[in-house]
């Protein structure tokens, strides 16, 4: 079954070609049908290919497949080719599990457009895309896939291209990405240039002989590789694309903006983890940028009344959460926590869409509320999310959450400073998450008036995958329960052999600290409920504090408000700037230089023949006169001066 | 025997005639026999050339030259008289439409 782990990315592609061409021909359902059943086969082979990975021992869990050679130039090879090892499998089991997942929910919450078979001819083109981008075997076609879901989420954020806001969104995480994007494909030159080849395995093999620990190469291709993970998994500076990108449909942002694009980042540095292991500045920055970025966005989404606009927040924040574990060295961690994180976050953006359902496109959560007894399942599934991402202590979110925290304090490359911020986010992240869930669903009602017969739940093809997430948001954590806790850790040990390659076994966590590990994880549960205590004291015991809060501490309140500012200073040091340069260029260098010679070239020729259209007068006479000269003067060339 | 250069005078001399008339005069019937007069001319020294070298080639080009010259005629008044027509005139002074 190995051998045809291409299938994983064919199927979607198929469903791509189907609705690409005949979507506006065959019926609505057969779109759906179609979409969804190519997902449901990807996942499939998905599952089968993880069997038969599973039946390996864990040394021998390596596959490359090798579909055809697709450059071979001088000293240039790459193959179409993929390359199955635990971490691929773990993505794709993600990848094409959510995504089918959210592919059933988009048949509902689709269901009215009328752009249908664009819609899923895109989410197709994506989950293909992202399938070749976590099955890639090397840089050459990890670039495509990295570059082509950027695509898709360029086009699925601008889904509604009518609306300017949404037009204007795909334009500004298309361009957001460049810029990072741009390091990236420099990274990748700057590798070809140093191994002389792309593919992964060689690069790795060959990575600890030629670069040295530390040395300046090896951090340049590293940064230049993180460049293009901070633009695609929207890290400080590079983040403020993925608030706008919920102008997208809600299942776009469960999908690309939520549980998988967003996390390519994550899984490159993962990839990558040789060459990072040899540059420790690297590392350590991607770790500082993570926690940076994750306490950063959390505080912004404090005060955000937009829910979907929160929860990208709270995307960004957890996608810190994964960079810090990869900074530190706890790949495994990163990894575990970016599954998790796809379930209960695909969860809370397609349980927000729900809600967005019931009140006919409402996302501001002012105007919600009480909503429980409405839309019970859409309450219990989004509860269960919430508490997840929160880090109440059994659920996924927990377990990962702290194995990043435990790590980002005592792993190698730890300090304790970062899981002191770790901590304080998430105390934040639990108090924000509460605030959505008691404004929505608890409380009293806010609803317009108008809007309140219209509260219905969701049909069954949009409530039944809410409640697998949220099956899967309870138990994904178990299979990552950490040995302090009586557990195993099985998913660290199946990623193992991926993350020993190219360096020393991981050092085992210092077993005399396991008091220190259960302390940890006691402090930052307290954390998560006293966010909780204090999102109950302000939403449901006393509603108006926050508002006395917000008066007492104006300034504080509008700058989180207003996101820091950060758009607007963007704006003021960067796009105008850039905007006033290229009107420059425009106005004084093309419009002057380039159009001005062309036109001054053909004014020349004008004014030229304006002088010799005189020669032509016209006069019959004349010509003979001209025809005459002209013999007299061969004809005396010929007969007195040869 | 009447020598060639006689004949060759005679034919520059026609020749001429032709050129002047051609440069000279206004009237486009004129000028359109002072072309036929050159032709002659060249015709002249064509026969005679081929009188004194024995040789048939001169003879031959001769008519070629009188066929073509007869197209040409056959051309050439068809023009002036829609020139005429149009113009109500032949003097080639008021006919300068061939401009831009």
């Amino acid at each position: 079954m190995i051998d045809y782990v291409w299938l994983v990315p064919a199927f979607p592609l198929i469903g791509v070609l189907i609705n690409g061409f005949f979507g506006r021909r065959i019926r609505r359902a057969a779109v759906g049908w179609v979409a969804c059943g190519v997902m449901g086969l990807s996942f499939l082979v998905s599952s089968l290919v993880f069997w038969d990975l599973l039946q390996l021992p864990p040394d021998k869990r390596v596959f490359k497949g090798v579909v055809f050679t697709w450059i071979a130039s001088g000293d240039l090879r790459a193959e179409a080719g993929f390359l199955l090892d635990p971490l691929s499998a773990v993505m794709i089991l993600v990848v094409s599990g959510v995504g089918f997942l959210i592919h059933v929910y988009s048949v509902g919450y689709m269901g009215e457009d009328r752009d249908y078979p664009r819609y899923f001819t895109h989410l197709n083109l994506f989950a293909f895309s992202m399938l070749l981008l976590v099955l890639a075997s090397n840089y050459l076609l990890f670039f495509v896939g990295w570059e082509l879901v950027g695509l898709c989420s360029y086009l699925l954020i601008g889904f509604w291209f009518e609306r300017k806001t949404a037009a204007d969104a795909g334009k500004k995480a298309f361009v957001v990405n460049r810029i990072g994007d741009f390091g990236f494909a420099l990274g990748i030159m700057l590798i070809f240039v140093t191994f002389g080849s792309l593919d992964f395995q060689e690069v790795f093999r060959m990575a600890p002989e030629k670069l040295q620990v530390g040395s300046a190469l090896a951090t340049a291709i590293t940064l230049l590789l993180f460049t293009g993970a901070m633009g695609k998994s929207a890290q400080i500076p590079l983040y403020v694309w993925l608030p706008d990108a919920m102008e997208g449909p809600t299942p776009v942002s469960a999908l690309i903006h939520a549980a998988t694009m967003v996390t390519a980042g994550v899984y490159m540095v993962a990839r990558n983890h040789v060459l990072y292991e040899l540059a420790p500045f690297s590392l350590a920055l991607v770790a500082a940028v993570g926690m940076a970025t994750a306490f950063f966005t959390a505080s912004i989404a404090l005060v955000q009344n937009d829910i979907k606009r929160i929860m990208a927040y709270s995307t960004i924040s957890q996608l810190g959460y994964m960079f810090t574990g990869a900074g530190v060295g706890a790949y495994a961690a990163g990894i575990f926590h970016l599954m998790t994180h796809a379930f209960f976050k695909a969860l809370l953006f397609l349980a927000a869409g729900s809600v967005m359902h019931a009140l006919a496109n409402e996302t501001d959560i002012r105007r919600m509320g009480a909503l429980k007894e409405h839309i019970p399942i859409t309450f219990w599934t989004m509860a269960i999310a919430t508490a997840a991402i929160a880090g109440i202590p059994g659920l996924s979110g927990f377990f990962s959450k702290d194995e990043i925290l435990w790590q980002a304090y005592s792993g190698r490359h730890g300090h304790y400073l970062l899981w002191l911020l770790g901590v304080a986010t998430a105390a934040l992240t639990a108090f924000y998450m509460f605030r959505v869930l008691f404004l929505t669903f608890l409380g009293e009602s806010r609803v317009d008036p108008h809007l309140r017969h219209h509260i219905h739940e969701s049909p069954p093809i949009m409530t039944v995958p809410l409640m697998i997430l949220a099956f899967l948001s309870i138990v994904g954590g178990y299979l990552g329960v950490p040995e302090v806790l009586g557990g195993a850790n099985r998913f660290q040990e199946f990623l193992a052999p991926v993350f020993e390659v190219g360096h020393a076994k991981a050092i085992p966590s210092p077993h005399g600290a396991v008091g220190l590990e259960l302390g940890l994880m006691g402090v930052s549960v307290a954390a998560a409920l006293v966010g909780i205590g204090v999102a109950y004291r302000f939403y449901i015991q006393d509603p108006s504090l926050p508002h006395r809060l917000a008066e007492r501490f104006q300034r504080a309140y509008t700058a989180l408000l207003n996101k820091y500012y950060v758009d607007e200073i963007y704006e003021t040091l960067i796009v105008n700037p850039f905007k006033r340069g290229s009107v420059f260029l425009w106005e004084g260098f093309d419009v002057k230089v380039v159009d001005g010679s062309v036109n001054g070239v053909a004014y020349l020729v004008e004014w030229g023949g304006s002088l010799l259209r005189k020669v032509q007068t016209g006069y019959v006479f004349n010509y003979v006169l001209a025809i005459l000269a002209g013999a007299v003067a061969i004809v005396g060339y010929m007969a007195f001066w040869r | 025997m009447v020598p060639l250069s006689a004949y060759l005078i005679l034919s520059a001399f026609l020749f001429a005639t032709g050129v002047v008339g051609v440069a000279t005069r206004r009237n486009v019937l004129i000028i359109f026999m002072s072309i036929e007069l050159m032709l002659n001319a060249v015709n002249l020294a064509f026969v005679a050339f081929s009188r004194f070298l024995h040789s048939m080639d001169g003879q031959i080009i001769v008519l070629f030259v009188m066929t073509v010259a007869a197209a040409e005629v056959a051309v050439g008044l068809a023009i002036i008289i829609a020139l005429f027509r149009n113009k109500e005139t032949v003097d080639v002074a008021e006919i300068n439409l061939m401009k831009w």
